[in-house]
């Protein structure tokens, strides 16, 4: 097991070191100038600009470039932020909260609805039920996400008026953060009703971001798990007369649950890097947005540290998923 | 009164090209003690008669019989529940792949403990006893250690006698052994058939052995009935189906035993068995019988009297006692 954890961790260099590349490229091939960009509308005489450019390091080669960066960020520093003048680490970190609050809530709403609901289809294969949830998750899954969040937001804040619209808590409340996860902290702050609010405001979003994960676990579950149902020992737990649920939730799903959990390790990955859309449309103070803004600005640290720390965050999350499966999976613990 | 009794057992199932008869009038009468051998070749619907019999086949299959009881309980008329009580219990089974019947993500004790807590509501520490006497039972050594392993962890042999120490863990009354060491090689075959043998003479269960290896019917049963196409062809008792078979494809698969070739290519019968589209209108070996009439080709054969073994057979051969094969 260290043995598996160390090689694995090993792996985890060359990524490193690609994914800073690419972010340090990438930005730089867009098109734009972040000085034209900070001096705005009013342009800036050449010697500033100049000025600015050595201040920045843009004067030298992209190779020494590079180098100090990588420089700094081995000693843990990614640079300031162009805009807030505030290290990009500390930032990451105060909204990153946020963003893995809502994608935590929203990949476990989807784990507790598509599994189940996936082996309800498997088990109901060709019925009803079946072919019901088939065709939704197929609706859920090619659903424009901007377009079901606004759908929502007009039923449930502008009709129902049920839920607010934006943001994580409403505005009569204010407590400091403790853990950075709004459901906690409000909690903690023993103010009334202010947990009632952070949930309220973390319904929608949740509900949204969910539907494609919701697919995908429920479409993964009932195909793995029809495979599964069909496999010799599941034969053999029929012969020894054990009862069907016993067949279905011990014999089958924990076999079914091996490719459903390298899916789930996909989609976390995904939800970390690409709440954005979501987060954009409620206005939800996580990374995703701020990462959309930083790009607009063109504010280069911002950008580069931003994708780098959200690449490592996805490492560990598949890091974690490899582990899982080596507790589900008996083949993999061993070898 | 006898231990199984099935009369007439038919199974159909629903494919997108019509309905195929997999078995078609199965007859099986068993005492207990019996040790009764099922032989046929791959299509003869030799494992989905006892499949039926266990409730094991997909909803795709029909299956309809005149008779069908077991150790009392009419099985045409049980509900699942009650099925559930029997199988594994009083009837158990076991298959012909040992490495894919064991699932793979459980340890092997915990699969043979599951089926005594089930069926026998023994507590924690009794499972374990009794799981480690059924291992040194079946020759598994070092049975403490072995419970915790994997079925990945073993090899086919240990595997096949860890479905048998499952199979006979509630002491179950019969045991269908469907083709129990098809995927082993020849020395492990050996000692599994002998394990099965001499597990059968200490507990005095019903063994019911499906196969379509000739030795292996020799060295173990008593009775033995042989399947073509869905279809009992004959039925006798061991020596005197090796002595004097009565239907000719008991006498061909007789022949193509390499034990008992006289000439330098070892004789086969020509053919296949017939499928769901080529059914013969008549006796369904006669396209590959060496002996077939007009008669043959026309009509389905009746099925014979118990001295020529109930072959289904219009040309029975070996009809004297002197004749032998």
């Amino acid at each position: 097991m260290l043995n598996f954890l160390l090689s694995r961790l090993l792996t985890f260099i060359p990524t490193f070191i690609g994914v800073t590349l690419i972010s340090f490229s990438f930005i730089r091939v867009l098109p734009g100038d972040p000085i034209i960009v900070m001096a705005g509308e009013r342009g800036m005489s050449e010697e500033r600009y100049n000025e600015l450019r050595a201040q920045f390091g843009f004067d030298q080669p992209l190779f020494s470039q590079y180098w100090d960066y990588m420089t700094g960020v081995l000693q843990g520093d990614l640079g300031t932020s162009f805009v807030t003048k505030k290290p990009v680490f500390d930032e990451f970190f105060a909204l990153f909260p946020a963003t893995l609050e809502l994608s935590l809530c929203a990949i476990t709403l989807a784990i507790l609805l598509g599994i189940p609901a996936g082996v309800i289809a498997a088990i109901n294969r060709g019925k009803f039920f079946d072919r019901a949830l088939m065709s939704s998750a197929l609706v859920g899954y090619s659903m424009p996400i901007f377009w079901w969040a606004l759908l929502m937001i007009i039923v449930f804040s502008g009709i129902l008026g049920w839920t607010p619209v934006s943001g994580r808590i409403s505005l009569m409340f204010y407590f400091d953060d403790v853990t950075g996860f709004m459901l906690i902290d409000s909690l903690l702050s023993g103010q009334a009703g202010a947990f009632k609010s952070a949930v309220s405001h973390l319904v929608l979003p949740t509900i949204v971001l969910a539907t494609i994960p919701l697919a995908v676990i429920a479409r993964q579950t009932r195909s793995a798990m029809l495979e599964v149902l069909g496999e010799d020992y599941i034969r053999t737990a029929r012969a020894k007369g054990l009862p069907p649920s016993r067949i279905t939730y011990v014999h089958a799903l924990r076999n079914a649950l091996i490719p459903v959990i390298t899916v789930i390790g996909l989609l976390v990955g995904t939800l970390l890097a690409g709440a954005i859309l979501t987060e954009t449309i409620f206005s939800w103070p996580g990374i995703g947005k701020w990462m959309v803004d930083s790009i607009y600005r063109r504010d280069y640290p911002v950008v580069q540290g931003g994708l780098m720390l959200i690449a490592v965050m996805v490492m560990v999350v598949n890091l974690t998923v490899d582990l899982l499966y080596g507790l589900i999976n008996p083949k993999i613990r061993k070898s | 009164m006898s231990l199984l009794e099935v009369r007439n057992l038919c199974v159909d199932f629903e494919t997108t090209s019509g309905r195929f008869r997999a078995v078609d009038g199965f007859d099986l009468t068993l005492n207990p003690g019996d040790i009764t051998a099922i032989v046929g070749e791959s299509g003869s619907g030799k494992s989905v008669a006892f499949l039926a019999m266990m409730g094991l086949l997909p909803w795709t299959a029909t299956i309809t019989s005149d008779v069908m009881k077991f150790d009392g309980h009419d099985l045409n008329v049980i509900t699942p529940k009650q099925r559930r009580q029997i199988i594994g219990k009083d009837m158990s089974m076991i298959f012909q792949e040992p490495m894919t019947s064991l699932n793979p993500c459980y340890t092997v004790g915990f699969q043979i403990k599951e089926a005594l807590r089930i069926h026998l509501g023994m507590d924690r520490k009794a499972r374990h006893a009794r799981a480690i006497e059924l291992f040194e039972q079946v020759g598994i050594p070092a049975p403490e250690t072995r419970l915790s392993a994997f079925p990945h962890q073993m090899s086919g042999g240990m595997n096949q006698r860890v479905m048998i120490a499952m199979a006979i863990a509630c002491k179950p009354k019969m045991l269908i052994a469907d083709e129990p060491t098809t995927a082993l090689d020849v020395t492990i075959q050996a000692q599994i058939l002998e394990l099965l043998t001499s597990l059968q003479e200490e507990t005095g269960m019903a063994l019911v052995l499906i196969t379509h290896d000739m030795g292996v019917v020799a060295e173990t049963a008593q009775q033995v009935s042989v399947q073509y196409a869905g279809q009992k062809c004959e039925q006798q008792e061991v020596t005197a189906l090796f002595t004097r078979p009565h239907h000719p494809y008991t006498a061909a698969l007789l022949a193509a035993l390499p034990e008992r070739a006289t000439t330098k290519h070892l004789p086969t019968i020509p053919g296949v068995v017939p499928g769901q589209f080529d059914r013969p209108k008549g006796c369904l070996f006669s396209p590959r019988c060496s002996i077939a009439t007009d008669l043959c080709r026309e009509a389905p054969p009746p099925v014979g009297g118990a001295e020529i073994g109930f072959a289904r057979c219009h040309t029975p051969i070996n009809l004297n006692a002197e004749e032998t094969a």
